[in-house]
């Protein structure tokens, strides 16, 4: 039996009716056309799917839809306010923390997560904080650059990495 | 893979829960943070008619002093107890063990009360509940009953959960004076589980030697259990090195060992007698500069 589930996605209120086995990444994606959520691994393990869930980052291959009733979730297409890019997003593109780019949207979600537990984080803390999620093209290093960059720049502009 | 179609409910009481649970006659599944079940829906390990999510009732997550202990309810995530500060106050070996488990995104969906009742033989929680002198409160048609970690793993992915209960919270004891607490695991690389993971809660007394030892190891065998080997050429000594190495060669007695592509059984139980010496060494360190 289908159930019907409302919920807020970048802002925004959906109501549809789902089958309790639909995956919310499928959701995002197949329902909603919200494709900068990758899916890879569909394991739990690679972290492409990863999007924010009432403020905390979670794989979305790992969740129904139907637990998403009533919640909120922001995925990549949700960074950027008015056509200004998240101090993140600027940050991957400032460092080239990015080569093929599959990976990046669930890399900027896990990043955001770190950055409001933790917003002035070490290299260590940031390549802890990303250990679920795997990135084929880059070696890291840059993806951990682009992470302190956003970091320094949003101490300096507090109100750069805070959406609408 | 998609899951199989399943018929999904969302009850806001724990007496619906059960209530629903008896109706499939035990067919039905538990859903907390999902992260065990979904898994193995997706692989259609699982094929349940009904999946409850326990998900929705109020109360059953949060962290609160309770005789003597922590009460921690089944649906507090891995990262709130990492998070929470009477957790790292009074019994930091759930804080630091949480740290430990899968990754970021895992930990925010992950709770306790679905890792205890999952009984995966690889799980982290599962030693550390153990090592803190745990139990869990289950509820079932004929009320409820509490079950010492201790009896409460059975085997591989079986617990002491009749199929009509459902787990509501976990009790820890609080680490007390001269107590130190530490988890030490060497994982498997690609999906952070224990290959070996040891917990270990150790109280000194007065005069420096062990006054109690509680240590549970975790990864090597077919399920969670308590090192009562190491325990007992612990009890009484004094904790230097060559005690503890001496206490860390009896990590795996009575432990029934297992042997994967990972770890073979001969490197497991080295494994775990390197971990044991390094999660005791810890937990005596803290113990000692803790009045
Ligand atoms: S697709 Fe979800 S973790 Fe890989
Ligand atoms: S940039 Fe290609 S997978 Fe990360």
């Amino acid at each position: 039996m289908t159930r019907i589930i409302t919920l807020r996605v970048n802002g925004k209120s959906y109501e549809n009716e789902v089958s309790p086995r639909l995956l919310l990444v499928h959701y995002l994606r197949d329902v909603l056309g919200l494709t900068g959520t990758h899916i890879a691994c569909d394991t739990s393990q690679c972290g492409a799917c990863t999007v924010m869930f009432n403020g905390e980052s979670v794989k979305s291959c790992t969740m129904l839809a139907v637990q998403a009733d009533g919640g909120e979730v922001k995925t990549v297409e949700g960074l950027a306010t008015n056509g200004k890019l998240h101090p993140l997003q600027q940050g991957f593109w400032e460092k080239h923390g990015l080569q093929c780019g599959f990976c990046t949207p669930g890399m900027l979600m896990s990043s955001l997560n770190l950055l409001q537990r933790n917003p002035d984080p070490t290299p260590d803390e940031i390549r802890h904080a990303l250990e679920g999620n795997l990135c084929r093209c880059t070696g890291y290093q840059n993806i951990v650059a682009a992470v302190q960059w956003a970091a320094q720049e949003m101490k300096a502009k507090p109100a750069a990495g805070v959406a609408e | 893979m998609f899951p199989v179609e399943f018929e999904y409910e969302a009850p806001t009481t724990v007496e619906e829960a059960i209530r629903l649970l008896a109706e499939s006659g035990g067919e039905a599944k538990i859903l907390a943070g999902g992260h065990s079940l979904l898994p193995m829906l997706k692989l259609r390990l699982a094929q349940p008619p009904l999946v409850i999510d326990i998900g929705r009732i109020a109360g059953l997550s949060g962290v609160s002093e309770q005789d003597g202990g922590l009460r921690i309810g089944a649906t507090t995530t891995e990262t709130a107890i990492q998070d929470s500060e009477l957790v790292q106050r009074l019994c930091p070996l759930l804080s630091e063990t949480a740290a430990h488990i899968g990754d970021q995104q895992v930990r925010n969906r992950g709770t306790i009360g679905g890792t205890l009742a999952h009984g995966d033989p690889a799980a982290d929680m599962t030693a550390a509940v153990l090592a803190a002198g745990g139990s869990v409160t289950v509820q079932g048609p004929n009320g409820e009953r509490t079950i010492p970690a201790d009896d409460l793993f059975l085997d591989m992915m079986t617990t002491a959960l009749e199929p009509d209960e459902v787990l509501t919270s976990v009790w820890v004891q609080t680490e007390g004076p001269r107590t130190g607490s530490a988890y030490e695991k060497f994982a498997n690389a690609a999906s952070g589980y224990a290959i070996a993971g040891v917990a270990s809660v150790i109280t000194l007394a007065a005069d420096g030697t062990v006054a109690r030892a509680r240590i549970a190891i975790t990864g090597v065998g077919s399920k969670a259990t308590r090192a009562s080997g190491v325990e007992a050429a612990l009890q009484g000594k004094r904790a230097d090195d060559q005690t503890i190495a001496a206490a860390a060669e009896h990590a795996v007695e009575g432990v029934d060992l297992i042997g994967d592509l990972h770890a073979d059984e001969s490197y497991r139980e080295h494994l775990a007698k390197v971990i044991a010496r390094r999660s005791i060494q810890r937990a005596v360190g803290r113990a000692a500069t803790k009045s």
